[in-house]
């Protein structure tokens, strides 16, 4: 029944194209190649912009020049000093209190204060990490914890979203996604409140020079 | 329906009709900001354009390509050609994994196809996650807007709604505290969900796999926990690859709301471990508007709401006027594919001032695709009489050089020695609510002739 349904559907989409197509064209497809050298927007300083983007968004920025400061810095955050559940997937920054396995229940996870998870980059024009399925036991970690930490590499700032898009590669991989912030909505009376169903704060700590 | 006479109601409550038009035009203005901070607007925008062109006129080929990728990814493909058959597979799933207790993230489509009523007649709880639907839901209302669907509710309404079913402090109205309540609520139906639906702003036909973004982390948190994830897509959705989510992602949060980028942009390519993923695509009508080559460019729409957000018909009149899924400038060119004689008067809800034109990421040109209906509507005979007539005596007035002078000159004069109550009697429509202006004694050539 359904080979009928798709058959159906594409059948009908190009009868659809053969009677409209008065004109013969087919448009183009725009050449994507040089597009972000010609007109991705380009930043003197992207760190900085990253930065702002993300402030800019209800997100905090933090900059430590290595792993000791870095973990000095984190411990000072109230989203540590005051989170009794923790799970942490960066060696050094924060403790894990909880164990969840791969194979346990994500539902588990309920009760999180917070998360600290690695990023694979930044984006200087929206404050977005990429974040990638492999980094993470459950997909559901940075959406249930109260409070989520990322931490990216200082140097691994792309300009704009052309540049991001230039190294994600899906093949083998079956989840990732940008993360700009926390959680938020302004859906009564466009009043923004951060805290919607994700993380009340979210804290970019990027490591390096 | 009559948009006008659903408009009266709402334009009639003139405190509130402000209020909404305020509400409404501060997201604009939100998106302007935004978008000025993006030096290669323009470009994006004839970028986006190009992209949905191409990949509407090859849909079928970029369709096969989609679920080839999609299937090798471990995703269940679905195909549906109407509503009907859309529900029923969505329910066949559901029923099949015994489901009772289903979460929902924003889905137009769905919306379109009317699948809650669906789903809840045979035994389905369904939860929509998104606070603005929620609300909505909450209200046993329609979304009024299709990124803000509770934007024609104050505050105070929404805490009242919220004591009743939620439990919050009666007379509470700040937005924090709502939105907290909210989440603790929700909270609770996302970690009892038994399955999770959510829609698909974008389908990579290079990968198979799609893209849902949202500020809340609603589609997240309902499709990350459960063992089984919906996704539903209407046929246009589809984009050729990768590389040209960059595009449209730069445009469409920018567009709807003002900001870079929606909090979470989630990139599904395949089932969580021991999971099941399932994708229903869905025609319902959209090869009709293809078939069109005129009006194909409706199907281009990105969604985000930037017409509605700027259109002063909307912003005065509220979603409701339109009786339609979609409202606005958007809605009023997909209505009448579905039932041109029910949505005719919908293409004339504009003053075709074309400020819908200049805010659509993807550059469709709205107001003429609504100029387009209007003839389409005349060839059909579905302009009532009334407006048949009076567009027939002006086409044979403005033909005939005397025949306008004569009226002009007959129309000064009755509107400057005629009693009040005859000039403004109820054949002047235009008269209803605004003064005419003055009439002068002489006309531009009678001036220039120095009569």
């Amino acid at each position: 029944m359904s080979t009928n349904a798709r058959n159906s559907v594409l059948s009908s989409l190009r009868e659809a194209l053969e009677t409209g197509a008065h004109s013969g064209k087919v448009p183009g497809l725009p050449d994507m190649k040089s597009f972000s050298r010609e007109w991705g927007i380009q930043y003197a300083n992207p760190l900085a912009q990253f930065a702002e983007s993300l402030r800019s968004v209800g997100g905090q920025f933090l900059f430590a020049t290595d792993l000791g400061a870095a973990r000095a810095e984190i411990a000072k955050q109230p989203c540590m000093k005051e989170s009794r559940k923790v799970i942490s997937l960066v060696p050094g920054i924060g403790h894990s209190t909880m164990n969840i396995s791969e194979n346990g229940d994500p539902h588990e996870l309920e009760g999180l204060d917070l998360a600290v998870i690695p990023g694979v980059f930044g984006v200087a024009e929206n404050g977005a990490v990429w974040v990638e399925e492999d980094s993470l036991p459950h997909r559901a970690l940075f959406v249930v914890a109260e409070h989520l930490v990322i931490v990216v590499k200082a140097s691994e700032i792309v300009h704009n979203m052309h540049e991001a898009y230039a190294r994600l590669d899906f093949t083998g991989r079956s989840f990732g996604l940008f993360i700009s912030g926390p959680s938020k909505t302004a859906d009564i009376e466009q009043s923004l409140v951060i805290g919607a169903h994700g993380a009340r704060s979210a804290t970019v700590l990027a490591i390096g020079s | 329906m009559d948009h006008s006479k659903s408009a009266a109601e709402f334009v009639g409550n003139d405190a509130r009709a402000h209020w909404h038009d305020q509400a409404l035009w501060f997201v604009r203005v939100k998106r302007d900001r935004a978008s000025g901070q993006v030096p290669e607007w323009e470009v994006l925008r004839e970028t986006a354009a190009a992209i949905k062109a191409h990949t509407l006129a090859k849909l079928p080929e970029y369709l096969e390509e989609f679920e080839r990728n999609a299937v090798a990814r471990g995703i269940r493909v679905h195909w549906a050609s109407s509503a009907e058959e859309h529900n029923a597979i969505v329910h066949g799933i559901l029923e099949s994994k015994g489901v009772k207790r289903l979460v929902k993230s924003k889905s137009m489509l769905t919306e379109e196809c009317h699948l809650n009523p669906y789903l809840e007649d045979r035994g389905i709880e369904v939860v929509d996650t998104d606070l603005g639907e929620r609300i909505v839901q909450l209200a046993k209302e329609p979304p009024s807007h299709i990124v803000l669907p509770a934007i024609h509710k104050k505050k105070e309404e929404i805490g009242e709604l919220f004591c009743e079913h939620l439990g919050t402090a009666a007379g509470a109205s700040d937005p924090t505290y709502l939105t907290h309540a909210a989440r603790a609520h929700l909270r609770g139906k996302f970690m009892k969900a038994e399955a999770g639906l959510t829609g698909v702003n974008f389908a990579i036909a290079e990968t198979g796999g799609f893209v849902v973004c949202t500020n809340e982390g609603n589609a997240d948190m309902g499709t990350h926990l459960p063992p089984l994830h919906i996704a539903c897509m209407g046929v246009e959705k589809l984009i050729p690859r990768m590389e040209h989510l960059a595009v449209f992602l730069r445009l469409l949060a920018r567009s709807a709301t003002g900001q870079p980028v929606t909090t979470y942009t989630s990139h599904f390519h395949g089932p969580m471990r021991g999971s099941e993923l399932h994708l229903v695509i869905v025609d319902n009508g959209r090869n009709r508007i293809l078939a069109q080559e005129a009006q194909r460019t409706i199907l281009s729409c990105i969604r985000c709401g930037a017409c509605m957000n700027t259109c002063p018909v909307f912003r005065r009149s509220g979603g409701y006027s339109y009786g339609f899924t979609i409202p606005g400038p958007l809605g009023s060119v997909l209505a009448p594919h579905r039932d041109a004689g029910e949505y005719a008067s919908l293409p004339y809800a504009s003053s075709l001032c074309g400020s819908c034109t200049a805010v659509c990421p993807v550059k469709i040109p709205l107001h003429d695709q609504l100029l387009l209906w209007r003839k389409k509507l005349a060839e059909k005979h579905l302009i009532p009489l009334a407006k048949r007539v009076a567009m027939a005596l002006a086409g044979l007035v403005l033909q005939h050089p005397w025949l306008y002078r004569v009226t002009g000159k007959l129309a000064r004069l009755f509107v400057r020695i005629a009693p009040r109550l005859l000039v403004y009697g109820p054949w002047n429509i235009w008269g209803r609510q605004r003064e005419l202006p003055p009439m002068p004694a002489k006309s531009f050539r009678e001036m220039m002739k120095g009569d």
